[in-house]
């Protein structure tokens, strides 16, 4: 009998494998990389009980990505409903599903939220490179191929688990997706805030961001009344997650997960990482606010969704 | 060197040690890299050290944000520079040639100098590893003889070659993967900057020093140089 695994039978615009992220290499050059919304990605896992950092697929937009499986399995879907069908029938979102051995799995379009995750039993089986299974494009790094690139039809998954230990997700445990209302975004003030001019703090905290187009794991852009900061541009410094940047034409960039290690803008501070998942699931045209908060409140605030995965 | 900390984020502090880009920076930062390693120990998530600054990111389930202010002031209270002999010396050979190097000719006349002669000024200096970024493995260096500096190019090219080594302002690098840049070209070297495959490792790192070496068409070949002219690949 062959391995358990499920076959691209056709790939979508973005499907990418994701852990955690690569973390203590940032000073080699290399992204951090990782699950966008990582509360999304963690619930994932801990649906089916493996280790919450375990490698899933992160699955941007949907746009028909088609996988069929040759033997049965568990998985857990959680994060953007992509209107995800199996062998046609809609599935119930941030649950763990059986899907029998030539069943077919597609993602369509997002109807809310953008990035879907997709858990295995133990986590997809991926090269490990520098310390993650993280896949990133721009570097040529992670994914099935050690090329950093999406699946391709024709890929095949397999995981490492034989089997799961599905739980039910607690009442009441998942933050809405973003919709038409203003999605808050928490961030904590960046000593460098000190040197915006004008109305320009003013404005960051006082009036709806939208969204951008221009939006990838590696940053997103927010349009709105344009900020303006007495430094021109700053010696290149290391770039945390969630830094919101502030290029020459005064709109915000939030640099996310496949950021560059160094940068050079002028920063306001930085989203916390809740903000960063909360902002990762937002499609072009959200409107955001943006909402001062303490480093202190703010790790408060990690430290209570980190409980919950107890 | 004056220390400043400022909050980056939730759980990450920016260590500024300088204003203003210098070579003699460096002995600083690397002793505060390696004190702040230290502090932080398994409570270190990354340690990105620049030009003038660390970025440190710490782990927020093992210290607030005022014991991570703490330990960080505490690390560096008597911080002296490192031993500049720390850092490894990187010979390495580079074809330079205006089919691998498209700007070598305009960098040597905006300079007023031969293509020989700007060739010479690239490699008469040791320069400094300042900080690894924007790629992996993409080191920073400098400073360039302000004679042969060169502002990057008005509209960044969508690719540039492995390999390739350039000029913007007066700093210099070289491509470790091919991707989209803006610096002036100049030529090409076929040492691997970054094999993942093989070590995960780069090969150059903040503090070392690189010495760039004038190599022929034929030697750059023979090392396994890919000869092919940067501008048949964008």
């Amino acid at each position: 009998m062959s391995q358990p695994m499920l076959t691209v039978k056709q790939a979508g615009p973005l499907a990418l494998i994701q852990d955690a992220g690569r973390f203590g290499v940032g000073h080699l050059g290399v992204t951090q990389g990782g699950a966008a919304d990582w509360i999304a990605f963690r619930w994932a896992n801990w649906l089916l009980g493996n280790p919450l950092e375990s490698a899933a697929l992160e699955i941007v937009m949907g746009g028909n990505l088609t996988l069929v499986a040759n033997s049965d399995v568990r998985l857990a879907l959680t994060g953007a409903d992509l209107a995800a069908t199996l062998d046609g029938q809609p599935l119930t979102p941030n649950d763990s599903f059986m899907m029998q051995a030539g069943q077919t799995l597609v993602f369509r379009q997002p109807r809310k939220g953008l990035r879907a995750y997709l858990a295995f039993p133990g986590g997809l089986d991926a090269p490990t490179v520098l310390g993650s299974q993280a896949c990133t494009a721009r570097e040529h790094i992670g994914g099935l191929h050690e090329d950093g690139k999406p699946l391709k039809t024709g890929d095949q998954l397999t995981w490492k688990g034989s089997s799961a230990t599905p739980r039910q997700l607690p009442q009441g445990t998942l933050l809405p997706l973003p919709d038409s209302e203003e999605t808050v975004l928490d961030m904590v003030l960046g000593s460098q805030a000190a040197h915006f001019a004008g109305r320009s703090l003013f404005d960051a905290f006082n009036q709806p961001w939208t969204v951008d187009q221009r939006a990838d794991r590696m940053g997103i852009r927010l349009t709105g009344k344009a900020l303006n900061s007495r430094l021109g541009g700053i010696v290149s410094e290391g770039i945390p997650l969630g830094a919101v940047q502030i290029p020459p034409d005064g709109q915000p960039i939030i640099l996310m997960n496949d950021r560059q290690t160094i940068g050079g803008y002028p920063r306001l501070g930085a989203l916390t990482p809740m903000a960063c998942a909360r902002l990762a699931q937002c499609l072009p045209g959200t409107k955001v606010r943006l909402q001062p908060i303490s480093a202190t409140q703010a790790q408060a605030a990690y430290r209570a969704q980190l409980l919950k995965w107890q | 060197m004056k220390l400043r900390l400022e909050t980056a984020a939730m759980d990450a502090l920016t260590v500024r040690l300088f204003d203003a880009i210098d070579e003699s920076n460096m002995a600083w930062i690397m002793a505060a890299d390696e004190a702040l390693r230290r502090a932080f120990d398994h409570a270190l998530i990354d340690l990105i050290p620049s030009y003038t600054t660390l970025l440190v990111h710490y782990d927020c389930q093992k210290l607030t944000f005022a014991q991570a202010s703490t330990l960080a002031r505490s690390a560096l209270r008597n911080l002296t520079p490192a031993d500049a002999q720390q850092g490894q010396l990187h010979e390495i050979p580079v074809w330079y040639d205006e089919r691998v190097g498209p700007e070598l000719p305009t960098v040597a006349q905006r300079a007023g100098l031969s293509v020989e002669a700007l060739i010479e000024r690239h490699c008469s200096h040791d320069y400094c590893v300042f900080a690894l970024g924007f790629a992996p493995g993409y080191g920073f260096m400098g400073l360039v003889d302000e004679a042969i500096a060169t502002p990057r190019l008005k509209t960044p090219r969508q690719r540039v070659a492995a390999g390739s080594v350039g000029i913007a302002d007066r700093q210099t690098a070289i491509y470790p993967l091919l991707s989209p840049g803006g610096w002036n070209i100049l030529g090409r070297t076929a040492v691997p900057l970054f094999e993942h495959a093989k070590r995960g490792e780069p090969l150059l790192r903040p503090g070392d020093k690189v010495r760039f070496k004038a190599i022929s068409q034929s030697e750059f070949e023979a090392a396994g140089g890919d000869t092919t002219p940067l501008e048949e690949r964008s």
